[in-house]
């Protein structure tokens, strides 16, 4: 799209007119940073307000997951391959960082495949995957244990985190507490999954949405787009990121991602168990789930007094709401997994919010 | 052939590795005597800085080069002309001669660029594990000639960078992770002295301030400008020199360019009127042809770096402690 487009669509957003207050909620981690980083969110019409939502996969993970993921390093020896995210995020008593430190053999990598290839190389270690994210990551995930299994590498497994983003936002509807007017969805993980999947949140709860995209002209048209739908209550799902975003969604990945894994009751930091929200390992793959292959007992889980981490993921507070924000809670020595992700809301705010506080 | 820890045993092997390599290699300026003795005229800039960057190769240079060229910067930014070096080499046991032979004639070869002597220096073995290949520290002397004007810094004043943004950093960070796509990227890794020296001769007065912008980048040598001050630094994003190459591996990585280090980069804030012209003055030379105005200081927002966005949005550069990139330098 050419600058003077960019700029046309910039202006319509900075004169957009709203009589009444109007909240929008998104549930991407890139989202989160694009709108600020493209500066999109500081020409916001006056009463337009964006919420983020449940959209950081390393945010939204429980305790008590890194707690097992923490116990299986400690407790069998095995190297633990990560996305650099997850490694300050404080668990209950530690952080893989700190463990890392003291000697647990932890390894960042960029890609499952990565971890895939430590196995490889290394026979006689076991190598586990912390596998966290949403729809977006879950079909690499599976085609990495697909690959193990077709490969006979046996020294590997995944600890499956993975979520799903559609029962996240249903769960945070029906608990009824926070107030919504409409959704940014997120055009990765639609990508995946398809605009179709979004409609039970326009036809069950009434809530206008829009897949959008990641550059400064999606965010704007996103944004003007689902403004008028909220404001001519158009009950449904708008696809403005057509260039990527099928109905259908991504039927290979779909069906790697199903060979792989099924739909499991899983939990949300903030939010607690939401039925059919996380991915299982099937049966058949089961030599290559972590979890079994590694019994462990974690320690009893222990949440970080003072961090308002689930609240914020339940859209019901801003990161600038939390009296730990910027004072005892900083990127570099993050109180909260909201402060410690790139794509986290509290580091986003910190980062880039400075116009905002 | 490998470094033992007899290299740095005061005995045969060290005179031997002294005498032979390093002596050969740096240079017949290097005095054996226990200090160099050295007759200089004139207020002097006397600066330190050890180097212990990881991978000790990279594209675009090594630790030798960096070693020479970030102490000839921090000399030069000040307005002094680098004269003389000092090098203490920290050297881990079992590495291999030839890397070692290789970092000296690096070190040679940048010295000599930038018009330096390395006078004096030491040698440590150290055991395996105590060091990662090679520390290098390196001391300098410049004859202070003209410094920046150190006026304030007021409302409207320009500020410029001789080049691309965040080379240095990318690229370390792109070898170290073996990131495929970011073939050609280079580290920016040079000596600044005839540049900066030209500029603050042809435009005494109107340099306010400068500074080379490494470990923390742009963002973090703005911050540094502005804060506690009733002033702000504002960048428009649309005029930011940085490649794709560069964007790429920050984006896969979650770093943000202004905050990456470059090893070839110095940030002026300049006189608005005279901006124009000291852009041309930077371009004249290889490591500011592609110098440009990056941003103007204005008093809106007092004390904060920002970004204008190319639609007109504000985007905060908050002072980032935390370290993006460990061991670049
Ligand atoms: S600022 Fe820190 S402590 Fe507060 S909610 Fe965010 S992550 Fe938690």
């Amino acid at each position: 799209m050419n600058n003077e487009t960019v700029h046309k669509l910039a202006d319509a957003l900075r004169n957009h007119r709203l009589d009444a207050p109007m909240r929008i909620m998104e549930v991407c981690g890139t989202h989160t940073t694009e709108f600020f980083r493209s500066g999109v969110r500081d020409i916001f019409p006056a009463h337009l307000t964006l919420v983020d939502g449940p959209g950081c996969p390393v945010c939204v993970t429980a305790n008590a997951y890194l707690d097992t993921a923490i116990e299986i390093g400690r407790a069998h020896g095995v190297i633990i391959a990560t996305f650099g995210d997850m490694m300050k995020v404080p668990s209950s008593y530690s952080s893989l960082a700190e463990e890392k430190a003291t000697g647990m053999d932890v390894r960042v990598v960029y890609s499952p495949m990565d971890a895939l290839e430590i196995a490889r190389h290394d026979p006689a270690r076991e190598v586990v995957f912390v596998s966290v994210g949403f729809e977006t990551t879950a079909p690499t995930e599976a085609a990495t244990v697909i690959a193990a299994r077709d490969a006979g590498i046996r020294n590997f497994s995944i600890l499956p985190g993975n979520k799903l983003t559609v029962p996240a936002v249903e769960a945070l509807l029906s608990l009824g507490e926070v107030h919504i007017d409409g959704f940014i969805l997120p055009g990765h993980v639609s990508a995946i999954i398809g605009s179709e999947a979004w409609r039970p949140i326009p036809e069950r709860f009434g809530k206008p949405c829009v897949v959008a995209g990641f550059e400064t002209a999606d965010l704007i048209t996103g944004t003007l787009a689902l403004m008028k739908m909220i404001a001519s209550n158009d009950r449904t799902v708008a696809n403005e990121y057509a260039r990527v975003v099928r109905p259908g969604g991504n039927p290979t990945a779909l069906s790697m991602m199903r060979r792989v894994f099924e739909p499991d009751d899983a939990e949300w930091r903030g939010i607690g168990v939401i039925p059919g929200s996380g991915l299982a390992v099937r049966d058949e793959f089961s030599r290559y789930d972590g979890f079994k292959k590694f019994p462990v007992t974690p320690p009893p889980v222990k949440e970080h007094p003072g961090c308002r981490c689930g609240e914020l993921l339940r859209g019901l507070i801003a990161p600038t709401d939390c009296a730990l924000f910027g004072a005892a809670c900083r990127p570099e020595r993050p109180v909260g997994p909201c402060m410690v992700s790139t794509e986290g809301p509290c580091a986003a705010f910190y980062k880039y919010g400075g116009f905002d506080r | 052939m490998k470094i033992l820890p007899g290299h740095g045993s005061g005995g045969r092997l060290m005179n031997e590795l002294i005498e032979k390599t390093i002596r050969t290699r740096l240079g017949a300026h290097v005095q054996l005597d226990d200090a160099a003795l050295l007759s200089i005229d004139g207020p002097i800039a006397f600066t330190t800085d050890s180097f212990t960057i990881t991978p000790i190769f990279f594209p675009g240079g090594d630790i030798g080069a960096l070693a020479v060229n970030g102490t000839v910067n921090d000399l030069a930014v000040m307005g002094a002309d680098p004269r003389y070096l000092s090098c203490a080499l920290i050297i881990e046991e079992g590495m291999e001669m030839a890397d070692l032979e290789r970092i000296l004639d690096s070190m040679r070869a940048a010295a000599d660029a930038a018009g330096v002597a390395i006078v004096t220096g030491d040698t440590k073995v150290v055991p395996r594990g105590a060091a990662d290949r090679i520390f290098i520290n390196t001391s300098g002397i410049g004859i202070v000639k003209k410094t920046p004007a150190r006026r304030e810094i007021s409302d409207g004043d320009a500020i410029l960078i001789n080049g691309h943004i965040g080379d240095h950093g990318m690229a370390i960070m792109a070898a170290r992770n073996n990131l495929s796509f970011s073939k050609g990227l280079q580290s920016d890794c040079a000596s600044l002295k005839g540049m900066i020296g030209a500029v603050l001769e042809r435009h005494p007065g109107s340099v306010k301030f400068m500074r080379d912008a490494t470990r923390g980048g742009v963002a973090s040598v703005l911050n540094e400008i502005v804060a506690g001050r009733p002033y702000g630094a504002k960048l428009r994003e649309p005029s930011l020199p940085i490649r794709d190459a560069v964007k790429g591996v920050c984006g896969i990585l979650g770093i943000d360019a202004l905050y990456a280090a470059n090893e070839g980069k110095a940030v002026m804030v300049v006189d608005n009127d005279a901006a124009e012209s000291i852009v041309s003055v930077l371009r004249e030379h290889p490591e500011g042809k592609d110098a440009c105005i990056i941003g103007v200081i204005d008093g809106t927002h007092p004390g904060k770096a920002y970004l204008e966005t190319a639609i007109g949005g504000r985007r905060i550069l908050p002072l980032l402690t935390e370290e993006q990139l460990p061991r670049i330098c």
